[in-house]
């Protein structure tokens, strides 16, 4: 534990952020802090990088793999993520549920296409349903699970580029895709892009991209 | 109880009261007993002097024109020729309940002195994306038409139409006189549109934007509000709070300071409470508040005080909104104004029933409040104890889903109804309901006009005793003798259906979704509901038999909607061949088998000019 703790202060001076304020709590994937804590603290796109290809597989705070232990909050009884929802029921006009979540809209942008998508994050169970679902969009996409570091990545199969999603969150920084558990992903996303991993990795932390 | 099967009438729109159903042929003659007796004191059959029917009009037209009930206009239009001629000459506004059952054409014909036009397009349905984009309801053939035919025109009121940015700008400038837009659940249209109507309405007094789809790129947003002209304005109303984009905040502050009959104001999420307060103070006569974002960015500072004073002195608001991204530290600011509120929109505020407490206790004068289930029971109750005069009530779902958890239930239901027997309309979306609470409420809210009941997860019974709901629709419609708006929900029987058509002799507007056992169910309700005017069904085990038992009475309906029923397509084409002057249409989905005999979206209405030339591919007319 200790190491791990070491390891992130050091990465906080490298990165210039101060994070004293906030506790980094490291547990075993699927410990109860996975379920959305406030505490948790927010992570850069280096850190998060250097953590995978570091293959510290002994705290993997990789959402995009702890899916199954990514329940719903609201409880028992529930219907799983993935049952087909009714078309316009219950009967609530769009423009009132797109008010109320209103932040869940996002636009979608792909590094060299011309075009912007929109979607609903939280019409989406979690990471994977996402990830399909923008594969469908992008539809020259396919899902390809990099083996050594657990990450999902897009690839275009035309010319094998593969693309890293990323989002802006709220404070307007650049984040991996699956960084943090869903729900606080889909609270704080604002923006998506697919970036071309070989510029993802060149991103700094706090250098939001402009488009 | 079976209707005579009646012509369809011009008139048939909004017969209020009214049993007259005949309809006169414009092209014919009169009854020469009517000339007759219009024309000669002795009642004998002598063709009367030329121009006593002239004379006869031109009385007539000054008297008819204290009628404006469109109700009454339909039944004196009915009288005879003289009549019919005097009516149209003075009916100044024109109701058009559904804009495929007459063509622009005839109406200008039939009626050439209109001042005032309300007109209605799509289906309800198509605000729950049950109809594909493109179906129709398009405002341009009507603003072509009636730019030379009324040029002084003074009123538009549209409701699920589809506008575009060309239509408003032909508007604008055709009609010198035109004074109020008011549009309804609406699309098509951009900041570009609104800012031609800004700029050429030199005589604007409301322009009202309730709950359209303005979504501009973001790149091609246009500040409309700076192409108000320079000077005083006569506005009374304004109301955006639905236009998705920011406008020009200088400006609308400009503005709002030199309209001095500004009366409502409600303004989009994009302003927040610190510009909020700015545009009170220019505005301290104003009776309706869209009060926006209600939170601020800016750090809380001096402005709280400033929003509290504005609050403070407005001593004519009766009307709050907004509230789109409510700070609850804020709430304390409305306290001086929530006395003499007889209206208040939190629907879309996460409120609790805790951070409601202090506001809703001191609404001892509120008729209208619409709000979120995050209020749960207990704020329900809340409400029930203090607002002893409400009349209409809205509990939205925070999480519109089927399976949320949902935070209202029979609980607060059974609490509005003991405590609020003023009501007259409801509308609660809840996820637990029991027939007790359902039964309660129709015995202490004897004045319920309108009751909507949507219990999110299909198919529930009553909670506590497992039953369908049957019992507590059933009792609504006994109990309730004035209801004319009905939408059910829950588990239900054919026996739902039988009370509906037994008791629910005023019931004009009926929905209904994942409801009924077989045909039956419908029969009953189109055999026994001599005021049925609209029915929108969705998946419902209904079929054609079902369909066919209405047969008799379509032709009094404004329309028929099914959806996600057992209706087949030869059975459309049965009554589509029985019923010339009903338009049948039926709409297919994309994924639907061309070839297939099931019929997806069936959309049928009377119709004086048949099947309309604008169909899009996907919708077929039988």
């Amino acid at each position: 534990m200790s190491a791990e703790t070491a390891k992130s202060s050091t990465e906080s001076d490298v990165s210039g952020l101060d994070y004293e304020e906030t506790e980094l709590k490291l547990g075993l994937p699927g410990s109860s802090r996975i379920a959305g804590s406030e505490l948790e603290r927010k992570r850069g796109f280096s850190e998060t990088v250097d953590l995978k290809l570091g293959g510290s597989g002994g705290c993997n705070l990789d959402y995009l793999t702890a899916e199954s232990s990514d329940t719903r909050s609201s409880g028992a009884g529930k219907l799983p993520a993935n049952k087909a929802q009714v078309v316009g029921w219950p009967p609530v006009r769009s423009f009132r549920k797109n008010a109320l979540k209103s932040c869940t809209y996002v636009k979608v942008a792909v590094d060299g296409a011309p075009y912007l998508r929109k979607v609903d994050i939280e019409m989406y169970g979690g990471y994977q349903q996402l990830l399909n679902a923008l594969k469908e969009m992008f539809s020259c996409f396919t899902i390809r699970n990099s083996p050594n570091n657990n990450e999902r990545r897009l690839v275009d199969p035309l010319n094998g580029t593969e693309y890293v999603p990323t989002y802006e969150d709220k404070d307007g920084d650049w984040m991996l895709v699956g960084d943090v558990p869903w729900k606080m992903f889909v609270a704080s996303c604002k923006r998506l892009r697919l970036m071309k991993s070989s510029e993802a990795v060149n991103l700094a932390p706090r250098a939001p991209q402009i488009d | 109880m079976r209707e005579e099967r009646s012509e369809m009438s011009e008139n048939g729109d909004g017969d209020e009261g009214k049993d007259v159903r005949w309809s006169p042929d414009p092209g014919g003659t009169a009854p020469p007993k009517c000339r007759a007796a219009a024309g000669s004191p002795g009642g004998a059959a002598v063709p009367p002097p030329p121009f006593s029917d002239q004379v006869l009009e031109n009385v007539l037209e000054n008297v008819l024109c204290f009628l404006t009930s469109r109700g009454d206009r339909n039944a004196a239009s009915l009288v005879c020729k003289s009549w019919y001629r005097a009516e149209a000459q003075t009916r100044l506004e024109l109701f058009i309940g559904n804009c495929y059952a007459v063509s622009p054409a005839r109406a200008i014909d039939r009626f050439r002195r209109v001042r005032s036009l309300v007109l209605k397009g799509k289906p309800r349905f198509a605000d729950f994306n049950l109809v594909p984009m493109g179906w129709g309801a398009r405002l341009s053939p009507w603003v072509a038409a009636m730019a030379p035919a009324y040029p002084w025109l003074e009123r538009i009121c549209l409701k699920r139409m589809t506008v575009t940015d060309a239509d408003l700008a032909l508007l604008a400038c055709s009609f010198p006189s035109f004074r109020d837009l008011s549009l309804i659940c609406c699309d098509g249209f951009t900041t570009i549109g609104l800012a031609a109507v800004a700029g050429n309405c030199r005589h604007l007094r409301s322009l009202d934007l309730i709950e359209n789809d303005v979504e501009d790129d973001e790149d091609e947003v246009v500040d409309w509000v700076s192409n108000f002209p320079p000077g005083k304005t006569c506005l009374e109303s304004l109301i955006f709070d639905c236009v998705g984009c920011a406008v020009n905040f200088d400006a609308l502050l400009a503005l709002v300071a030199r309209s001095p009959f500004l009366r409502r104001l409600r303004v989009n999420e994009h302003i927040s409470s610190d510009r909020l307060y700015q545009l009170m103070t220019r505005a301290p006569q104003l009776t309706h508040l869209g009060t926006g974002a209600f939170s601020s960015s800016v750090e809380v500072g001096d402005f709280e005080e400033s929003l509290e004073s504005a609050f403070h002195s407005s001593k004519s608001l009766i009307c709050l909104s907004g509230f789109r991204d409510l700070a609850p530290e804020y709430l304390h600011t409305i306290y001086p104004v929530c006395t003499n509120l007889t209206s208040l929109n939190f629907s879309y505020a996460q409120i609790t029933a805790e951070q409601l407490k202090p506001v809703i206790t001191r609404c001892h004068n509120l008729q209208t409040f619409w709000v979120l289930d995050s209020l749960g029971d207990e704020g329900l109750q809340m409400v029930a104890a203090t607002c002893k005069k409400l009349r209409e009530l809205r509990v939205f779902p925070l999480d519109a889903t089927e399976d949320s958890e949902g935070f209202v239930s029979d609980v607060g239901l059974a609490a509005i109804s003991e405590g609020c027997h003023e009501l007259r309309s409801i509308l609660y979306f809840c996820q637990r309901m029991t027939n007790a609470a359902v039964v309660a409420m129709s015995k202490n809210c004897q004045e319920l006009v309108v009751f909507r009941l949507c219990i999110m997860g299909r198919h529930r019974p009553d909670r506590l005793t497992g039953e369908p709901m049957d019992e507590g629709f059933g009792a609504i419609v006994k109990n309730c003798r004035k209801l004319t708006r009905l939408a059910v929900s829950g588990l239900l029987t054919d026996r739902a259906f039988a009370y509906i058509g037994l008791y629910g002799k005023l019931v004009r507007t009926l929905s209904v979704a994942f409801a009924g056992d077989g045909d039956l169910g419908l029969r009953y309700v189109l055999e026994g509901c001599p005021k049925l005017q609209k029915l929108e069904i969705r998946d419902s085990p209904f079929g054609d038999a079902g369909l066919l038992s209405g047969i008799n009475h379509y032709y009094n309906m404004r329309f028929l909607w099914m959806s996600s029923c057992k209706l087949s397509l030869s059975g459309c084409k049965d009554l589509a061949r029985q019923l010339p002057r009903i338009v049948v249409e039926v709409i297919r989905d994309n994924s639907e088998d061309d070839n297939s005999d099931a019929v997806g979206k069936l959309y049928l209405y009377r119709s004086l000019v048949g099947p309309r030339n604008d169909a899009p591919p996907f919708v077929k007319i039988l």
